[in-house]
């Protein structure tokens, strides 16, 4: 769903909505999945970011993204410098992720690596510094980032919504919306939760520590 | 939100409302916030976008590659025109301003897009200044404005690289054209009149800058956007009507731009960039850039 504020809005550092203000907040989503600024970060430019990427300060959006640089951050500008400084190494490659018609014009793939631990998300620009992301993990999802999020993937066993949500509801998490799908069953169940508080790590914890959870990530909101 | 405008305009006539106050109801269910947040976000941006204008108004400012800047004050101080003294030739100051600002990495607020940023807060500000139309107003206006917006990113696109220009800143002179017509006093009718008759305006506009930055045309585009919002706003308050509903001119803006050869969606690979001199410009400042 379309907010008013995301029209009128973000408030941000020039040149492009959708190259810089979109690439900032993809960056920001990427940051979430290890739960802080990566210590190395590979980053797969295609379409538009590819070809102009450079020109609007994709790099340097994403880069600041990563390190927790909001939109309208005026550090935007010299994010690349800063990520010597912050023991950020982070590389760019210009590639083709898909087909013209199937993978937005502005995609980027971001590998994201601290402590260990690695994460790939795939996300895309929408316009007006909308972005969405795709997959994560090898996993499709549909994360808009308007929201604080939480996707899982859990084996597929009677009363597993009921639990997660009842966690949610102990920590006064109050859910938006609620995703569910799973390829067949007794397959593993997809799920993505929509809240409008932001989680506590504890009820994070509490998910990743359900035996039958497979895998889960929280991602913050980044819309303003 | 609405997922088109004229559900959106019969809801506001039918309960006797404007287009904002039926906008900003729904924003306000939307998002679980009070109606008075929601004015006080668009009061912010207002007040980002009025500095921006005063900000890219001095005439100081260079872009990073330094193909654009300072134009927005020889419409402030340069030889006067037929249009001088008029609020015509401010809103393209205005619409300049902003845009240079952008250019030069400075805050704006993108509505809806960066390079479309300047058209919307000319044709807003420039309009209310002239005829003395309170703040509270332009705020009301600004939701107009984001409704418009949050119909054509549901319909069609408001990004360069899906649509062209068409979706940037043909969207926001549509989007400027019926937020300005609901402040003058328009009817929500009129306002939709006033979206269609400034985006059949801008029909297949390309995105077409050079080196793919958002320098060149697209600070011009935006005054030149701003001239066709204006012109949209003249026509619908003289209770012109386009017979094409708003729409329809939005599904057309859409599938126009799906058809849009990929060239012409912010590639600089077609358009202005790819003549000669978009060329050579593009190689020189992208060089300049590097060795920076």
């Amino acid at each position: 769903m379309v907010s008013i504020l995301d029209i009128i809005g973000p408030v941000m550092v020039g040149p492009s909505s959708s190259h810089t203000a979109g690439a900032c907040r993809l960056g920001l989503l990427a940051r979430n999945l290890v739960g802080g600024t990566p210590q190395r970060a590979h980053c797969e430019l295609h379409g538009s970011f590819a070809r102009t990427g450079e020109g609007h300060g994709t790099d340097k959006a994403i880069v600041g993204g990563l390190m927790g640089f909001r939109p309208d951050d005026d550090r935007l500008r010299s994010a690349l410098e800063i990520a010597e400084g912050e023991g950020l190494a982070y590389t760019f490659e210009k590639t083709k992720l898909g087909e013209e018609n199937e993978v937005h014009p502005n995609t980027v793939r971001i590998t994201v690596e601290r402590d260990g631990r690695t994460s790939v998300m795939t996300g895309s620009s929408l316009g007006a510094g909308r972005v969405l992301v795709t997959e994560i993990d090898g996993y499709p999802v549909e994360v808009h980032g308007n929201h604080h999020t939480i996707a899982l993937v859990a084996e597929d066993i009677k009363g597993s919504i009921a639990r997660i949500t009842g966690l949610l509801a102990e920590d006064g998490v109050n859910i938006a919306t609620l995703r569910v799908s799973r390829q067949h069953r007794g397959g593993d169940a997809f799920m993505v939760i929509e809240v409008d508080e932001q989680p506590g790590e504890m009820v994070r914890d509490h998910i990743r520590a359900l035996p039958w959870v497979r895998w889960s990530v929280r991602l913050d909101k980044v819309s303003s | 939100m609405f997922h088109s405008l004229a559900a959106a305009i019969s809801d506001a006539e039918s309960r006797g409302l404007r287009l904002s106050d039926v906008a900003l109801e729904l924003e306000a269910r939307d998002q679980g916030r009070p109606v008075a947040e929601i004015r006080d976000a668009l009061g912010r941006a207002l007040h980002i976008m009025r500095d921006a204008i005063a900000r890219g108004a001095v005439g100081d400012l260079k872009s990073n590659s330094g193909l654009v800047g300072g134009d927005a004050a020889k419409l402030r101080t340069g030889p006067a025109g037929p249009l001088s003294g008029t609020p015509f030739r401010d809103v393209l100051m205005r619409a300049l301003a902003v845009q240079e600002v952008n250019a030069a990495m400075g805050v704006i607020v993108a509505a809806p897009t960066a390079g479309g940023a300047g058209v919307l807060p000319a044709v807003l500000t420039g309009l209310a200044d002239a005829r003395g139309v309170p703040d509270e107003l332009v705020i009301d206006a600004l939701a107009t404005a984001g409704l418009i917006g949050a119909v054509v990113a549901e319909r069609a696109s408001l990004s360069g690289a899906e649509g062209g220009c068409q979706a940037e800143t043909g969207a926001a002179a549509g989007m400027a054209a019926g937020a300005a017509v609901e402040m003058l006093g328009g009817s929500p009718r009129q306002c939709g009149h006033a979206v269609a008759l400034a985006q059949q305006g801008t029909l297949g506009l390309v995105c077409d800058p050079l080196g793919g930055l958002v320098e060149l045309p697209c600070v011009f585009r935006n005054a030149t956007g701003a001239a066709i919002a204006l012109a949209a706003v003249e026509m619908a308050l003289a209770g012109i009507e386009f017979a094409i509903p708003a729409d329809e001119v939005i599904d057309t803006m859409g599938q126009i731009g799906r058809e849009m050869d990929v060239r012409y969606r912010e590639t600089a690979g077609g358009g202005l960039a790819a003549t000669p001199t978009g060329r050579r410009l593009a190689r020189e400042r992208l060089h300049q850039l590097k060795k920076r």
